[in-house]
């Protein structure tokens, strides 16, 4: 079973063929064998898990089951999910159990999809190799020497790894897209607002979004119509009808499906510090896009160079007002020893947050004081604009952008750990994306000479996800990459 | 630029994060770094240009002024660190 799609598992559920409960207990079965070597999972409750499935039998049983009811998925701990420990990867957080749900929770709930457990992450989504977790770093299936990626390296490892059909994840600059890259699946960051942030552990407001990582673009649509949705709780949330996101992939030809799609290619995405293997993979798949009907057309991201510059203004800016509310009083950690208030707040943060949290909330904190706010803060701002119209000129001439995801395949845990700089160009290629507000998705598209997955990046106009969707399912379609799982 | 040792301590005080000596003095070169990286930016030309806060250019939506979210007190404070009748307990402010 653990091999299966989302797709195929919510066909065997209709059919009769499995039970939800059954189904459940063969994945908590490969979570309890995997997870040890793994560390993919932050939180696993068996009970709870199994609770929710025989739910969503009775629920089938009952006639009302929707499409999705009863496959299981696992979700990013960076959802507050009712009754279940939510840390956010850090220790700050280590002893918080929400009292409420996130609405993407809720959505699937609502939906009949039992939660097999939380996935480890990045401490507060901050990193680019799931190393930076309070909770350790997580392996990368395909070498256990390597990271998953981040920061919703658990997700996309448990993905990989078959011990969930299924995760939810969060992309602030590619912590989506660049551990799906990285592990060998499919990952998905909507269009900023479609999907409500109620509920998710805010890391730099602007720019986080909650999207779907699975085997295939097929499953992503299939859950982004089960998380997307207005939300009168997030504020940024955006009203718009109803969408099938899947609509488009049945509606296509056979042969050359993809005829008068238009590709363009960056040439900003082709230059130095693309390697060799990652580089020859994106141009077959490029040649396959053109088998498939696509045309491809050079386009110019001039400013995408600056948006790592103007993402790490940015991104600390917000984060370090939103993880202001981390200070021992109302939830999360306190010190236990404080002589006064302001002693408890710096020694509850000092000890509660780890280095690279503390360091985004010190560079937030030096941008956006006086004297350097308008030198820093208004200045990637700017930028921020210039690279959203860099997007806008290039889809006055493509319909949806192809490149790499990321510029190297998984590295070495520990190789980057001690440079920050280093750790923060994992991105470069993601970045832009997220200042733009754009939807962009990871998949596989071959491996390198190592044996490690390298990922494709397509990014689609504003609410093209539908679009997009399709241009990465027919290529699913012709190739096997998306299909093949590490033994384990 | 390049930040000094004091600013660091600054900054961090400003964040309230406590930060040792030698925690300073790491935290200063990482730092460093990262403005190093950063700094590229200030090259760009942005006259004329607007600043863009939000992934949207929309207005912040309002809704009627009344209050939607059920009293769920008791549930919220039951993960709080300290709590006595109701409150949050913190260290005494004035004497």
């Amino acid at each position: 079973m653990s091999l299966h799609t989302i797709k195929q598992l919510a066909d065997q559920l209709a059919a009769g063929k499995v039970s939800s409960v059954e189904l459940c207990q063969d994945y908590l079965a490969r979570i309890e064998r995997l997870n040890p070597t793994l560390n993919a999972f932050v939180t696993v409750d068996r009970d709870k898990t199994l609770a929710e499935a025989a739910s969503a039998d009775a629920l089938r049983a009952s006639g009302q089951a929707g499409p999705l009811t009863g496959v299981p998925i696992a979700h990013k701990d960076i959802f507050c999910t009712e009754g279940w420990l939510t840390t956010c990867g850090s220790m700050m957080l280590s002893n918080f159990v929400s009292p409420y749900d996130a609405h993407v929770i809720q959505q699937f709930k609502v939906a009949g999809m039992p939660s097999l457990g939380k996935t480890n992450m990045d401490e507060f989504a901050m990193g680019s190799s799931n190393e930076t977790s309070f909770f350790g770093p997580v392996k990368n299936p395909w070498d256990l020497a390597r990271v998953p990626g981040g920061s919703s390296g658990g997700s996309a490892a448990c993905v990989a790894a078959r011990m969930a059909p299924a995760a939810t994840g969060t992309d602030t600059g590619g912590s989506i897209r660049q551990p799906a890259a990285l592990t060998g699946i499919t990952g998905l960051k909507p269009t900023y607002g479609v999907v409500s942030r109620y509920g998710m552990i805010a890391f730099a407001s602007s720019l986080d979004q909650g999207g779907p990582m699975a085997q295939t673009a097929e499953d992503c649509g299939l859950l982004l119509n089960v998380m997307a949705g207005f939300d009168e709780r997030d504020s940024t949330s955006l009203q718009r009808e109803k969408e099938d996101y899947t609509r488009e992939l049945t509606q296509t030809p056979a042969t050359k499906p993809l005829a008068g799609l238009k590709i363009g290619l960056p040439r900003e995405f082709f230059g130095e510090g693309l390697t060799g293997d990652t580089a020859k993979a994106v141009e077959e798949a490029i040649a396959q896009y053109r088998k498939l009907g696509a045309e491809t057309v050079e386009v110019g991201l001039p400013n995408s160079r600056l948006s790592v510059a103007a993402y790490y203004v940015l991104a600390p800016a917000e984060a370090s007002s939103n993880l202001s509310r981390f200070d021992g009083v109302r939830y999360g950690y306190r010190t236990p020893e404080y002589t006064d208030l302001l002693d408890m707040y710096e020694k509850s943060r000092a000890e509660g947050f780890g280095s690279e949290v503390k360091r985004r909330i010190l560079i937030g904190t030096y941008v956006l004081s006086h004297g350097y706010y308008d030198a820093y803060y208004i200045q990637a701002q700017k930028l921020r604009r210039l690279i959203a119209n860099d997007f806008s000129e290039a889809f006055k001439q493509c319909d949806v952008i192809l490149g790499p995801t990321a510029p190297t395949t998984a590295f070495r845990l520990g190789e980057k750990s001690d440079d920050p700089v280093q750790m923060y160009l994992s991105d470069i290629y993601t970045i832009a994306v997220n200042l733009a507000g754009l939807p962009g998705m990871s998949l596989p598209c071959g491996f390198d000479s190592g044996g490690l997955p390298i990922g494709l990046q397509l990014i689609g106009n504003y609410f093209g996800e539908a679009r997009m969707l399709n241009v990465a399912h027919q290529y699913q379609r012709a190739t096997d990459w998306h299909a093949r799982a590490p033994a384990l | 630029m390049s930040l000094s040792i004091d600013d660091v301590k600054r900054i961090a005080h400003l964040a309230r994060i406590r930060i040792s000596e030698a925690e300073a003095a790491q935290t200063q070169t990482q730092l460093n770094g990262i403005f190093g990286l950063i700094e590229e930016m200030q090259g760009a030309d942005t006259a004329g240009i607007e600043p863009m806060a939000h992934a949207q250019d929309l207005s912040q939506r309002l809704r009627p002024d009344v209050a939607m979210e059920p009293d769920r007190r008791e549930a919220y404070q039951a993960v709080a660190p300290q709590t006595e009748n109701g409150l949050y307990l913190v260290p005494k402010v004035i004497e």
